[in-house]
């Protein structure tokens, strides 16, 4: 009998339209196998099967009435700084533990519309800070390839539930890089949208210019699809564009012969691991296999996007995160007066990664400073987003590592936020600019996925998923499944 | 450029956090290197360099001044950790 | 009673739109007398996620004031958040605007007396207000407790230029600015219900031009306050640059029960807004044709309509100040005196400052809610006018088409109002007059001419009013020599 936890989002389609399975059954056997994996793994932070199991049952009948969405009865899993309401979302912080939203998200409401079921909601580092989910208030997540190992982070719940089949796909978030990243370290396939192509609406804010919500796929069929039903223009979003949605999933022709792939120099430099580097040129070597043409590009401001992003992403940060302060939601520790009851409600709220960014925001805007760091990162952002214009005048896609390294090992950085930061070093640029970069398998280094990032004009999601698609079939990387999930199933 | 303690304590101020001494401590040096890490900046040339505050190029985004249904004040109200009636209680302003 | 010292003022006006909606969701904005937390949705209220949108009714009114006060508007303007902690503001920022507001470098021109002065605008701004946190016992313990219906009502701060002006002038200047508020529309000018809030900056310069910290003083809630805090800060500064000793710049509030100034408790230990772009909000790019629209809805701004009282329809100086200090008023005034162009002007000008500003003021009535359509007022004054009724059945008729909302005509005929200047029946009114008094008749042939007038009230008298005097008189004289 068919293992219904191995399905991809298209396969369950076919499934399901066909009557071969039901919604209930795909599900159960999801909340099944969450049961068997999560003390291993720590992928959700909450579950929440009795919903799942009510809207597999609704989805059912959606289906039998023949008025199913495109997403209709197939469980995922939705991170936990998607605002769901009467399910809490916690941001994985301690200060939201116990927050019932009452709204939902713009996306949730897309998902519900197609009918998806929703299995859970999923661990991450607090408030979407961090590259490795340690920085979660509710424990880390453990890499399905190696539980030794993170998962990478921010969206380290949402990339290692659907790398162990916890969920068929997930919706994450990329502020620089959480979606991405955790996808090359899981062998998921990880989508950030251009900025403003999906609605923020209900997304908890980490940094407002940069975040943006996207898909965790097995793969980047899947990816197309889910991202054709969440994007869109939103009347609560000013940020969201006025543009139509295209048929991703009719973009992916298999056909990228004649294609110009840049290649940035900047990418493959010292950071770089050298067996990560290997895997990549050997990706590129796929794709010009397939008829693309590899042009050698240069994006001489990437150097210093890390640098603009922490200077940005912190002070945006600090003014989203003023808001827990005890008062209307959340956790709230009596003091002797009002500040000391923000202070100490803010200490025992936030981690300690959490509090540096806030410290850190504070200091690059407080008076005196804004010239030196706020406004100094804004024109650096302008350099590098010049960088991808002038790019983009000779190249149809730019393709490159999506992380220096493979998985590295629990605990191997917690202490050293820069050595940490350096994780995003390839994904931030794309964030500054505000264009859209998708994160492929590309293989296996020591055992450990390695993930190839192509990265396209702003709106241009089609090119890059047509590419990442091509590579896919020809290479078949994200059919690898992690080692001690196929023991559980076994 | 390294933090000093007092400018530490004034940021804690100003974003309401408290911190105990080892946490100081870590802190300090963190802030400081990433600081500096980010004071690499400063040599960069941005002279002209038009600022970036919006990732997408558009403007004007507005709504009709149109009113929609605000929420049942329960909703409004029930995760608020204190409340006297309808109102959000918090401790006195003025001690 | 400053001595040697200067005032230099500048005023901080903050002012709610009169908007439906508030400015960055679509909540109510009139929360006035709603019950606590009514008013609120995520965005409102914080919520984490939510997002605002702006209102472009909002920036449609923020711009015509610019306009209205002869501001530079920029080509584009955007929002920024400023960034400080209080328990009324519910997303821990205020989103407002810093460097780019949508007015700046403007003017006000106003009158004392024959006076004009004319003030400096420095910017007009657009922001979100605060929710509203009071003050109080709560089983023997002090709270504050928090209502978020204000919050997010859009709000404009307009900003003067620091000034050498006296109080009297600061007050008559927040006059004329809640009178071009109103005009527009922007805003209801309720200084006491707080949608109009005035804060001060005051100091000090000295005989060698040597500048002296200033107080800012906040809660002025009538022009009275505004003008009596300022009067009372530059005699107590005043006193103590003359004893030596120097001003603390703080912030003071007004106690209308002392009549003084006093320390105002801090609100937040530390100050640093740390302002940047609101990045939830892409910058409002403001289009040449968008402005040339608002300006042709501008309305005539009262100081240049008082002078046009004069000079178009012959009113006094007052009466056109009267007239023109709200713009319903004064709409009434064009619109009645054009619905008769038999009766002068100034006519109309004296019954709607007199007798139908009294039974408003009676009423308690504003007067956009005058109940007597413009258009019958000139009808009343025209039967006055020609002598159909007299001045004294006028009045009663105003007072009933006041209550009633009837015709003035319909009122006459139907109380038999109208003038009796029929000679036959009037000379059987005075015969019937002279021969019921002997004695004046009597007098009045001794010379005594003056008591024509007790028999010319005996006529009106037992004819209801309704004779016409004139008549009358000249009967009685004739018929007496």
């Amino acid at each position: 009998m068919i293992d219904l936890t191995s399905l991809t989002l298209s396969g369950a389609r076919g499934l399901l339209d066909r009557r071969e399975i039901s919604s209930v059954e795909l599900t159960q056997a999801h909340l099944d196998r969450i049961d068997r994996l999560e003390p291993q793994l720590n992928a959700y932070i909450r579950v929440t099967g009795d919903i799942a199991l009510a809207q597999a049952v609704r989805a059912d009948e959606a289906m039998r009435r023949g008025e199913a969405g495109e997403l209709a009865g197939i469980p995922m899993a939705l991170k936990d700084i998607l605002s769901t309401v009467g399910v809490p979302t916690t941001c994985g912080s301690r200060i939201l533990e116990n927050y019932v939203p009452q709204y939902n998200a713009t996306v949730v409401d897309r998902l519900a519309a197609s009918g998806a079921v929703v299995l859970g909601k999923t661990n991450m580092d607090e408030f979407a800070m961090g590259s490795s989910n340690e920085n979660s208030a509710f424990g880390p997540v453990h890499n399905p390839w190696c539980l030794e190992r993170v998962p990478g982070g921010s969206s380290g719940g949402s990339a290692t539930a659907v790398a162990s089949s916890e969920a068929v796909y997930a919706l994450g978030t990329d502020t620089g890089g959480s979606i991405r990243q955790p996808a090359a370290l899981t062998g998921t396939v990880g989508l950030k949208p251009t900025y403003g192509r999906v609605s923020r609406y209900g997304l908890v804010a980490f940094a407002s210019s940069l975040d943006q919500i996207g898909p965790i796929t097995r793969t980047v069929a899947d990816a197309a699809a889910v991202l054709g039903v969440i994007a869109g223009p939103d009347p609560r979003d000013s940020t969201a564009l006025n543009a139509p949605v295209p048929d991703y999933s009719a973009a992916l022709t298999g056909d990228i012969r004649g294609l110009r792939v840049g290649i940035p120099r900047e990418y493959f430099g010292d950071g770089l691991d050298s067996e990560v580097r290997v895997v990549v040129e050997r990706a590129i070597e796929v794709l010009q296999s397939l008829g693309a043409r590899a042009v050698p590009i240069s994006l001489p401001s990437s150097e210093h996007a890390l640098s603009t992003y922490y200077v940005i992403s912190p002070a945006e940060a600090m003014a989203n995160l003023a808001r827990y302060d005890g008062v209307r939601y959340g956790l709230s520790l009596p003091g002797d007066d009002i500040w000391s009851m923000y202070a100490l409600t803010r200490e025992a709220g936030f981690g300690a990664e959490v509090k540096r960014r806030i410290i850190l925001g504070t200091y690059v805007l407080s008076a005196g400073y804004y010239d030196a760091y706020y406004r100094k990162a804004q024109q650096v952002r302008t350099l590098v987003r010049r960088d991808f214009d002038a790019a983009f005048g000779e190249v149809d896609v730019i393709v490159g590592p999506t992380t220096p390294t493979p998985a590295f090992p629990i605990g191997a950085k917690v202490d050293d936020p820069l050595q940490m930061y350096l994780n995003d070093v390839y994904t931030v640029p794309i964030n500054m600019a505000g264009i859209t970069a998708v994160s492929v398998p590309a293989g296996l280094a020591s055992g450990l996925p390695v993930g190839v990032q192509i990265i396209g004009r702003a709106l241009d999601e089609e090119t890059i998923l047509r590419v990442g698609d091509a590579f896919e079939r020809e290479t078949g990387h994200n059919l690898l499944r992690p080692p001690m999930t196929a023991e559980v199933s076994a | 450029m390294p933090i000093s303690r007092h400018e530490l304590e004034h940021l804690c101020r100003l974003a309401h956090i408290a911190l105990d001494e080892s946490e100081m401590v870590d802190m300090l040096g963190q802030i400081s290197t990433v600081v500096d890490h980010v004071s690499r900046l400063q040599s960069v040339d941005t002279e002209g360099i038009e600022p970036t505050a919006y990732a997408v190029p558009i403007d004007s985004v507005v709504r009709d001044d149109d009113t929609e249904l605000s929420w049942p004040t329960e909703a409004v109200l029930t995760n608020a950790p204190r409340r006297y009636g309808d109102f959000f209680e918090v401790q006195s302003i003025f001690e | 009673m400053n001595g040697p010292y200067v005032p230099v003022v500048g005023l901080e006006v903050h002012a709610q739109l009169l908007t439906a909606s508030k400015m960055f969701c679509g909540c109510s904005s009139r929360y006035s007398g709603a019950p606590p937390d009514t008013h609120c949705c995520a965005v409102c209220a914080g919520m984490p996620g939510a997002l605002p949108v702006v209102n472009a009714r909002a920036v449609e009114l923020g711009l015509l004031t610019a306009l209205a006060l002869h501001c530079t508007v920029p080509r584009a303007s955007k929002f920024d958040r400023k960034n400080y902690s209080y328990p009324d503001l519910p997303k821990g920022y205020q989103i407002s605007q810093y460097d780019d507001p949508i007015g700046r470098g403007g003017f006000l021109d106003y009158r004392i007396g024959d006076r004009v002065i004319r003030w400096g605008i420095t910017r007009v701004h657009l922001e979100e207000d605060t929710g509203k946190t009071t003050h109080t016992d709560v089983d023997g313990r002090e709270v504050s407790l928090v209502d978020y219906n204000r919050s997010g009502v859009p709000l404009m701060e307009i900003v003067t230029d620091p000034e050498m002006r006296m109080p009297e002038e600061a007050r008559e200047f927040v006059s004329a600015l809640r009178q071009v508020l109103m005009y527009l529309g922007v805003n209801d000018g309720d200084l006491q219900a707080g949608s109009m809030r005035v804060d001060v900056n005051i100091s000090l310069t000295g005989p060698n031009g040597e500048r002296n910290p200033k107080v800012e003083v906040k809660n002025l809630n009538s022009l009275r306050a505004l003008e009596r805090s300022l009067a009372y800060e530059i005699e107590r500064q005043g006193r103590l640059l003359a004893g030596g000793e120097t001003v603390e710049q703080e912030t003071r509030g007004w106690s209308e029960k002392e009549e003084k100034t006093v320390p105002q408790r801090t609100k937040e230990y530390a100050h640093d807004y740390r302002y940047f772009p609101e990045p939830d909000l892409p910058p409002l790019v403001i289009r040449q044709a968008d402005l040339d629209r608002l300006t042709g809805t501008m309305p005539e701004m009262p100081m240049t309509r008082s002078g046009r009282f004069v000079s178009q329809y012959g009113l006094t100086p007052f009466h056109a100040q009267v007239l023109t200090r709200e713009r319903p008023l004064a709409d009434y005034f064009e619109r009645a005196a054009a619905a008769d162009r038999s009766v002068p002007p100034r006519i109309y000008a004296n019954w709607i400052t007199g007798d139908l500003m009294r039974l408003l003021g009676e009423e308690q009535r504003a007067a956009e809610e005058i109940p007597i359509p413009p258009e019958n007022l000139a009808e009343l004054l025209s039967l006055i006018e020609t002598g159909e009724i007299s001045g004294s059945a006028g009045k009663q008729v105003l007072d009933e088409m006041f209550t009633s909302g009837q015709a003035a005509h319909a009122i006459v005929e139907r109380r038999q109002l109208r003038q009796v200047a029929d000679s036959a029946a009037l000379d059987t009114l005075t015969d019937e007059v002279l021969a019921a008094n002997p004695g004046m008749v009597d007098q009045y042939r001794k010379g005594k001419t003056n008591v024509i007038q007790a028999l010319v009230g005996q006529a009106m008298k037992s004819s209801q009013g309704r004779a016409n005097p004139q008549v009358v008189r000249d009967l009685l004289e004739r018929k007496l020599n």
